[in-house]
């Protein structure tokens, strides 16, 4: 099974990162960028039968830090 | 007395080596040398170090790798019996991210790794690693480093300010770290976690272009600690 988790910085963690492609996208001209986030999207192959508890408990272990990262977890299902 | 202090190496500790020297050069003992993938520590320790360095590349984030390694269990638990453990610069983001202390060290404010000596504020003269230090005291200690901007939400930093668990802190920005946070102590006062690097400031003022000696002192108080324990 094929499992997408999506780590994002959590609203008002700074993330200087993005603000630096930010401001790049505005030197290469785009205008109307209101603001940029990066984040991190780890892709999973795991047993068919893995249940979510499993896929949480990885997330909050390992995956993400839940100080500062929160994560969603997409399963076949939910794509 | 016959202090002895382990220092970890994990894959991509780069300052494990300058750790040891310093320890040695401070106790007149040889630190002895622990491996990531070592289930055990060795027995009696008065003293746990995390070096600095990029443990496992900073792969996903820096620390995170490390923080999952066998010898870290035996860490956590032998900070539980209250062993003193120091965390300097990627020592401090393993120690984050094994929740041995609270918070996070995220990407430098400006993008940029910052490599120079900076001015730190001893904000707690009372734990193991600071009683050397007088209140109010200035020094300066080398810094190295690329995720040293210290987070924590607002109620934690004012609980850390609260309890007395800020240790240092920098007399300028330097990184965006909250608050100027430059080094946190655990509840018990009995783990620190630092960016700047102490390891490389225990040379005599003669050498001040090698960081100068305002770290030794810290060293020294981990060790009159153990005199007086």
């Amino acid at each position: 099974m094929q499992v997408r988790v999506l780590v994002r910085l959590k609203p008002g963690v700074l993330d200087p990162q993005g603000r630096a492609v930010h401001h790049a996208l505005e030197g290469m001209g785009f205008s109307g960028v209101e603001d940029v986030r990066v984040g991190r999207l780890i892709e999973l192959d795991v047993a068919d039968d893995t249940d979510h508890a499993a896929l949480t408990a990885m997330c909050e272990k390992l995956l993400a830090n839940t100080v500062i990262e929160s994560f969603t977890i997409e399963t076949p299902g939910a794509l | 007395m016959s202090f002895r202090a382990a220092v970890v190496t994990f894959p991509g500790s780069n300052c494990d080596r300058d750790m040891a020297v310093a320890l040695e050069a401070v106790s007149g003992r040889p630190a002895l040398r622990v491996w990531h993938g070592d289930a055990d520590l060795p027995e009696r320790l008065d003293l746990i170090a995390l070096p600095g360095g990029f443990s496992y590349g900073d792969y996903l984030r820096s620390g995170a790798m490390a923080a999952t390694s066998p010898i870290m269990r035996a860490v956590v638990a032998a900070a539980e019996r209250g062993v003193p453990v120091l965390g300097v610069c990627n020592g401090f983001q393993v120690l984050t991210e094994a929740r041995l202390l609270p918070g996070a060290l995220l990407r430098n404010a400006g993008q940029r790794f910052i490599c120079r000596t900076v001015a730190l504020r001893v904000e707690n003269t009372l734990s193991p690693f600071t009683a050397g230090y007088a209140d109010g005291d200035t020094i300066r200690i080398p810094v190295a480093h690329h995720d040293g901007n210290y987070y924590a939400d607002a109620e934690t930093l004012d609980r850390l300010e609260g309890e007395g668990r800020v240790a240092f802190r920098y007399t300028e920005a330097v990184n965006g770290s909250a608050r100027d946070i430059a080094g946190v102590l655990s509840a018990n006062g009995r783990v620190l976690g630092m960016m700047p690097h102490p390891e490389r400031a225990i040379e005599p003022a003669a050498f001040s272009s090698l960081g100068g000696a305002d770290g030794r002192k810290l060293f020294e108080s981990i060790l009159a600690n153990v005199a007086v324990a």
